[in-house]
């Protein structure tokens, strides 16, 4: 696997992280162990985003991350359930 | 509202396509206990809930459920890739292929179309969150079903994500139960419903 399919792996890694102390806090929304590792894994990923974003351009994950140039880069593959899909 | 994450929650790459191992993953997309069955089920109930924390746990549950139909779609998709006819024919992997191609297509292992009858919003709190808790061990069953069958790492490995996470949902359902009879009488929990009774 190259750098960039590592940090783009270490970037799911946190928003499954993210999503799973999500799911924690429905059922235990004062649990503030869970809102500290919350902001923790919050702040690891935006890290990980600017360092992804300084070394190989735009990190594209929602319309909302799409930056505004003359293409719409939304298009561009691979797709999450091509083969290729986390070499891209 | 939901917005579009253009990724996979757990990636899938499976090298060597195989058509008889898509057979009977295609059952966790169209199957009555597969992960459509559960998104359908967990974000439909939400209008009838009570609680504020069962009506987070099900729209966050269920948008999980939508990632894993997307999970199991990618899979029956990249083992259907590249198959010649005598593959197809050697298979067994012939009648779905005249009726779909190698398109992907919502029915259960048995081929039989998805239906809404697979679950049930029933308006009363418990009786929704049993029918969730038993849906995540139906749901375990089969994916344990489906480890027993295979043996290719790139196809366990993502089955044996979504297996785990069959048993955290189980985890928060439970809780949401606890939250929910908490809050009832507690001699007679059936007293009243929450979500109808004033």
């Amino acid at each position: 696997m190259n750098e960039k399919a590592m940090l783009r792996r270490k970037i799911f890694e946190a928003d499954f992280v993210l999503y799973e102390l999500a799911l924690f806090l429905d059922t235990h929304p004062d649990s503030k162990k869970a809102m500290e590792l919350m902001c923790e894994y919050r702040k690891m990923r935006s890290e990980l985003i600017k360092e992804y974003e300084s070394r190989f351009g735009n990190y594209i994950e929602t319309l909302s991350d799409v930056p505004e140039s003359d293409r719409w880069k939304w298009i561009d593959g691979p797709w999450p359930w091509d083969n290729n899909f986390m070499e891209g | 509202m939901w917005k579009y994450e253009k990724k996979l929650q757990y990636p899938v790459n499976i090298k060597t396509p195989n058509p008889k191992y898509a057979q009977i993953i295609i059952t966790q997309y169209g199957g009555p206990d597969g992960e459509a069955s559960a998104a359908l089920r967990y974000l439909t109930q939400r209008y009838g809930q009570p609680y504020d924390e069962v009506k987070a746990i099900l729209t966050d549950i269920g948008t999980e459920e939508l990632a894993h139909m997307e999970m199991i779609c990618a899979m029956v998709h990249q083992l259907t890739r590249k198959l010649t006819p005598e593959e197809i024919n050697a298979s067994g992997f012939a009648p779905y292929f005249v009726d779909h191609t190698n398109a992907v297509y919502q029915i259960a292992a048995s081929g039989a179309p998805w239906t809404a009858t697979y679950y049930q919003s029933k308006g009363d709190v418990i009786t929704d969150l049993h029918e969730n808790l038993a849906a995540e061990q139906k749901a375990r069953t089969t994916y344990d079903n489906l480890l027993r069958l295979i043996d290719d790492p790139d196809i366990t490995e993502p089955l044996k994500f979504l297996r785990e996470r069959e048993i955290v949902h189980y985890q928060r359902f439970g809780e949401a139960l606890r939250l929910s009879t908490d809050r009832l009488d507690c001699k007679n929990f059936y007293a009243f419903n929450p979500g109808f009774d004033k």
